[in-house]
């Protein structure tokens, strides 16, 4: 579990995240969604210590990451896998080599015991076989599934996504999406997902936090979050002709 | 001066979190045979080249100004020996490192910077200034004297080549002039300017890599910037050096 409480962020005098709460919970796929610029990357970059905060508070399953020690906080981070937005896959190394590499840093397990494990992961990504291609060979898909991999290898306890569907035609970001659902029920683990598309939402949503103008507007789930009375998130939802038509049908059933 | 002074904290303390102990000893030698070859190896033929026929025109230049009977002719191969020892083998070829290396260290660790890669470092636990930048630096000193000594040599033969081609200077005469009141200091001297400029081009270039920030066209900022202020500091240092160790 992860728990956020009152952060406050400014870039000179932009205020960009105000008094921000919220509970991310073990084994559901938490997501914080909202518009572009609304403050997303910016909280879940604070979340992991790539960004200071002004004030607030971040618990790692009570563990406070900002009263521990740099070395405390290294070690902390070796139990969180990062996805990132466009992968940040390291442009040098295979697909093997970028799945090992955390296995190489902080393990002493031997040649055999790190590839077993990284083809145990590709496998899980639907990736068998593709170990030695350069991520400039891979697609958008491909790409944030060995990110997926990579972030696994080392079996963390919390699984951070940064808009894992960006980029992504809508068959392969709900591949995307339900490859980080059955991880989080498979593992057991805290997972949060950023992202503004409407299809993950319905998709995964257990655990919803709608982020507007840097404050926490309406929380809940997917279920929920048709029917909420909320103005700014029926905005953010409905601003969707698709999803317009659907409440639209919803009602007349 | 208050942007310098900024650079300057942010430099200091890039350099507190580079210098610290590997993670992995075992992956840093491999990253550092890995940077070697890339820092030095690669960068072996351009001295080659330069130095070959720097020391040419050097020679032929000298022989030109030194057409007089009063001047004994040995003295082109003097001159050319310590133009190449005491200035252009280590600070003219460490300029051209400053273009060659220190571009290619800030380009590849800005565009890391840019596409996240460095966060993804961070995230992982690793400490990714000492991961990225220490065996540049350690490469870099390790390396530069030898290609500096290397170009030395070259610029020697070159000079040789150019005093015997192109002017009617013996071999024997060139010959003496090189070995004639030859002072080994010089190249104790060459090779601690030289470790300082490499040090300098190597960490530099990486603090502008490590602090892009943007897109492409800042990757190309940064690199730009590295070369240019590395080459100033080069010059800066050799001028310090010079007047503590020569006068």
């Amino acid at each position: 579990m992860i728990e956020i409480q009152n952060i406050e962020k400014h870039f000179g005098d932009n205020h960009v995240l105000k008094n921000v709460s919220f509970t991310f919970e073990k084994g559901k796929t938490n997501l914080i969604i909202g518009e572009s610029g609304s403050g997303k990357t910016i909280l879940i970059k604070i979340l992991i210590g790539l960004h200071g905060m002004d004030s607030g508070t971040v618990l790692f399953d009570g563990v406070n990451f900002n009263a521990i020690k740099i070395k405390e906080q290294r070690r902390l981070r070796q139990e969180i896998g990062m996805l990132f937005q466009a992968g940040a896959l390291y442009d040098s190394m295979t697909v093997e080599e970028n799945i090992m590499f955390p296995l190489s840093m902080f393990t002493e397990q031997t040649e055999e015991e790190k590839l077993e494990r990284v083809n145990f992961c590709l496998k899980r990504v639907n990736l068998e076989g593709k170990n030695n291609l350069l991520p400039a060979e891979l697609s958008g898909g491909m790409t944030k599934r060995v990110a997926i991999a990579r972030a696994i290898v080392m079996q963390p306890k919390y699984l951070l996504c940064d808009e894992p569907n960006s980029g992504l035609d809508p068959k392969t970001a709900i591949i995307i999406d339900n490859l980080i659902q059955e991880i989080t029920k498979e593992y057991n683990i805290t997972t949060i997902v950023n992202t503004h598309d409407m299809n993950s939402v319905m998709e995964i949503g257990e655990n919803i936090a709608f982020i507007n103008h840097g404050k926490i507007w309406w929380t809940g789930n997917k279920d929920e979050l048709l029917n909420s009375e909320n103005k700014e998130l029926n905005n953010f939802v409905f601003a969707s002709k698709l999803f317009k038509r659907l409440k639209q049908e919803d009602e007349k059933c | 001066m208050i942007k310098l002074l900024h650079h300057l904290g942010l430099y200091i303390i890039m350099m507190k979190k580079v210098i610290s102990a590997p993670e992995k000893w075992s992956i840093f030698r491999k990253q550092l045979i890995l940077e070697m070859e890339k820092v030095g190896l690669n960068s072996v033929g351009i001295v080659i080249v330069l130095s070959f026929f720097v020391g040419a025109v050097v020679s032929i230049q000298t022989s030109i100004n030194m057409s007089n009977p009063l001047l004994p002719s040995y003295l082109v191969g003097l001159a050319s020996r310590d133009s190449l020892i005491l200035e252009f083998s280590p600070t003219m070829i460490s300029l051209i490192l400053a273009g060659k290396v220190g571009s290619s260290i800030a380009s590849e660790i800005g565009s890391m910077r840019v596409t996240e890669q460095i966060d993804a470092l961070e995230i992982m636990g690793i400490n990714s200034a000492s991961f990225l930048v220490l065996p540049k630096i350690i490469a870099a000193v390790l390396f530069f004297p030898f290609l500096i000594i290397m170009s030395m040599g070259v610029g020697m033969i070159g000079a040789w080549i150019g005093a015997i081609g192109a002017t009617d200077i013996t071999t024997a005469d060139f010959m003496y002039g090189l070995k004639y009141d030859f002072n080994a200091f010089y190249i104790t001297y060459a090779v601690i300017k030289t470790i300082f400029f490499a040090f300098i081009i190597s960490s530099v270039s990486a603090y502008f890599g490590y602090h892009t920030k943007g897109g492409a066209i800042a990757v190309g900022k940064a690199s730009t910037t590295a070369v240019v202020a590395s080459s100033i500091l080069i010059l800066l240092f050799n001028y310090l050096l010079t007047d503590i160790m020569l006068s």
